[in-house]
């Protein structure tokens, strides 16, 4: 052999070993949420098919006894006014800051800026007592408001879009006679389409899977979303392995779908997102 | 401190507007001077825009800081009205109670991982840059991990690394029998967690790495391949020079993501044997023990690291990255 064809070899046994690292432990877990209690009391192993392929008593529990029905809808009550409330806040902030010059321009753009710095996990302690005060704790705002409140990527996402769309369109509505809010409705916001669908991907999937605010912000048990409501399978099903993965499959495979029919935004989103 | 940070990006963003300023408030070209009321008109919309997100920004990003600043001098514990000033107290003793300050040799064991993340993402934007079958399949197989959600993935290796579960099965088909507890003693279960870290965290590393990668534009590398230059020399000469910022970005994230892990060993641990990291403590002093003045302090010392932290990397790289601000 050459050594292009070592090389060749290598590479290729390398990304097979990176995908059997990946897929093998979410593999095992799709095999065990198809099997009975009684097969995983047996001992077979881990890596052994379930005897009935198409044995859905697991993911019936896991719904039901796991309220996964109001898990999911917490979560896309949440979303809708989260990512809706993100892609009005950013673009209105891209809006003001990039077409209009104003004094504390900079101070605003720095503080802005300087957020950015500020890992979101540090202040909750002082955050909470801030949210209490405002008697949104254990309500279904108060990660509404935070996702609203302290999203800042994707004001810059906004911010780099908006720059590319000529401003000779801003002065020519102007010049028929529409106002700062008419030219941001009619003509920035229908324009700045391709960055909100990539606020709203990344955002969506961000807020789907955030797991430690809703768990310091809302400790009902009936506004668990779907983060906090798997998380509780921990205790009624702490040795029932089956019902648990069946659990974890139903939350991940909506991710799945979204991924698999949305690659290409993804990761671009994802991209813009971390770079800023 | 602050200063430089402030002063830096701010000064990039103003050189970097590239048109004139559009309709400035005082309105000179075009139409004739506007009366008094449209100028002040003017002058309120941008306002008028920023005032809900200004608003939002300074309540939950600045105001939390400024109250957990104050806090940390106190001894306050989060619900009695009473709260009594006790100096750096709080500082002190995060500083000298022992097992208050291991938590960050946890940290540790994630920016160990990180540097090995990185490495990897590394390796594999390199090869996928290059022509390989099956290229988005196996694009998509890395990336996805860093899609999925945490709890599910704490699940998912709770049972790989439960006794008898995946991992031991594995190795079972090798031959190797063993009833190790991986996450029974500190230094096992610590590494494990951070294996999982890697796992999820090494797509997004990936990602970044291949789209810098790829921008880089490919007569280069055909001009290199004339010249005689081999896979090495173009990762040597070409890609990492392309990826430097991105590089960069990705040790900032590493550190300041070591020093925060929160759900993955909250979820598959709950902090027990020994894997306990600063956030989880933070969280346990505020929340449980109902000690918000040191848990303040503790988030601003954390807060501190990587500020200070992102400080050091700007100093390091200057600041030449694209599309910013």
């Amino acid at each position: 052999m050459t050594r292009r064809a070592v090389a060749r070899t290598f590479v290729y046994l390398s990304l097979v070993l990176a995908t059997v690292v990946v897929l093998l432990p979410l593999g095992v877990i799709v095999l065990t949420s198809f099997k009975s209690e009684r097969e995983m009391a047996d001992d077979s192993g881990a890596l052994s098919l379930p005897g009935d392929l198409l044995n859905l008593h697991n993911y019936v529990t896991a719904f039901q006894d796991g309220e996964m029905l109001s898990a999911f809808a917490n979560t896309a009550f949440i979303l809708l006014f989260a990512v809706s409330g993100t892609v009005l806040i950013g673009s209105m902030t891209a809006y003001a800051i990039d077409r209009f010059t104003f004094r504390f321009r900079k101070l605003v753009i720095a503080l802005f800026l300087v957020a950015t710095l500020v890992p979101g996990v540090t202040t909750q302690v002082a955050t909470f007592r801030l949210v209490n005060s405002f008697g949104m704790f254990d309500t279904l705002w108060a990660p509404i408001a935070l996702y609203m409140g302290t999203d800042i990527v994707s004001i810059y996402i906004f911010l780099q879009f908006i720059r590319s769309i000529p401003v000779s369109l801003d002065e020519s509505a102007r010049l028929d006679g529409a106002n700062a809010f008419t030219i941001y409705r009619k003509i920035i916001f229908p324009l700045l389409k391709p960055a909100i669908a990539t606020v709203v991907i990344v955002k969506g999937i961000t807020v789907y899977n955030d797991f430690y605010i809703p768990f310091l912000y809302m400790p009902s048990e009936d506004l668990g979303v779907i983060s906090t409501s798997l998380f509780r399978f921990k205790g009624p099903f702490a040795a029932h392995w089956e019902t648990i993965s069946a659990g974890a499959v139903l939350v991940i495979l909506p991710t799945l779908i979204a991924f698999l029919s949305l690659q290409r935004f993804i990761y671009n989103g994802f991209m813009k997102g971390a770079t800023r | 401190m602050t200063d430089t940070t402030e002063a830096g990006p701010t000064g990039r963003s103003a050189a970097r507007r590239k048109e004139p300023p559009p309709a400035p408030a005082t309105g000179t070209p075009g139409p004739p001077p506007a009366p008094r009321g449209t100028r002040l008109w003017r002058g309120v919309t941008p306002w008028l825009f920023l005032i809900a997100p200004l608003a939002l920004l300074l309540t939950f990003t600045y105001a939390p800081i400024a109250n957990m600043v104050a806090y940390s001098f106190t001894d306050w514990d989060g619900v009695s009205p009473e709260l009594h000033y006790t100096g750096a107290g709080n500082y002190t003793e995060l500083l000298t109670r022992p097992e208050l300050f291991e938590v960050f040799f946890v940290s540790g064991y994630y920016l160990a991982a990180s540097a090995l993340q990185i490495v990897a993402a590394l390796y594999f934007a390199t090869i996928l840059s290059f022509n390989v079958r099956f290229r988005n399949f196996f694009k998509g197989v890395l990336f996805f991990p860093y899609l999925i959600n945490g709890v599910a993935i704490g699940f998912v290796f709770l049972y790989f690394f439960q006794d008898g579960g995946t991992l031991d099965s594995v190795l079972s088909l090798f031959g190797v029998h063993t009833d190790h507890a991986w996450l029974g003693t500190p230094t096992s279960a610590n590494i494990s967690l951070a294996g999982v870290s890697v796992w999820r965290y090494m797509g997004l590393n990936f990602v970044l790495f291949l789209g810098a990668i790829q921008s880089v534009p490919g007569e280069l590398y055909e001009a290199a391949e004339l010249d005689g230059a081999n896979r090495w020399h173009q990762f040597r000469y070409i890609i990492a020079p392309g990826i430097k910022p991105v590089l960069s970005l990705s040790v900032i994230l590493s550190i300041s993501g070591s020093l925060s892990v929160f759900e993955i060993p909250y979820i598959m641990t709950g902090g027990a044997t020994g894997t306990e990291t600063f956030v989880i403590q933070t969280v346990k002093l505020a929340f449980q023990f109902n000690k918000t003045g040191l848990a303040s302090a503790a988030a601003v010392v954390l807060l501190l690291i990587v500020l200070a932290a992102t400080w050091v990397q700007r100093r390091l790289v200057p600041d030449d990255r694209v599309d910013l601000v």
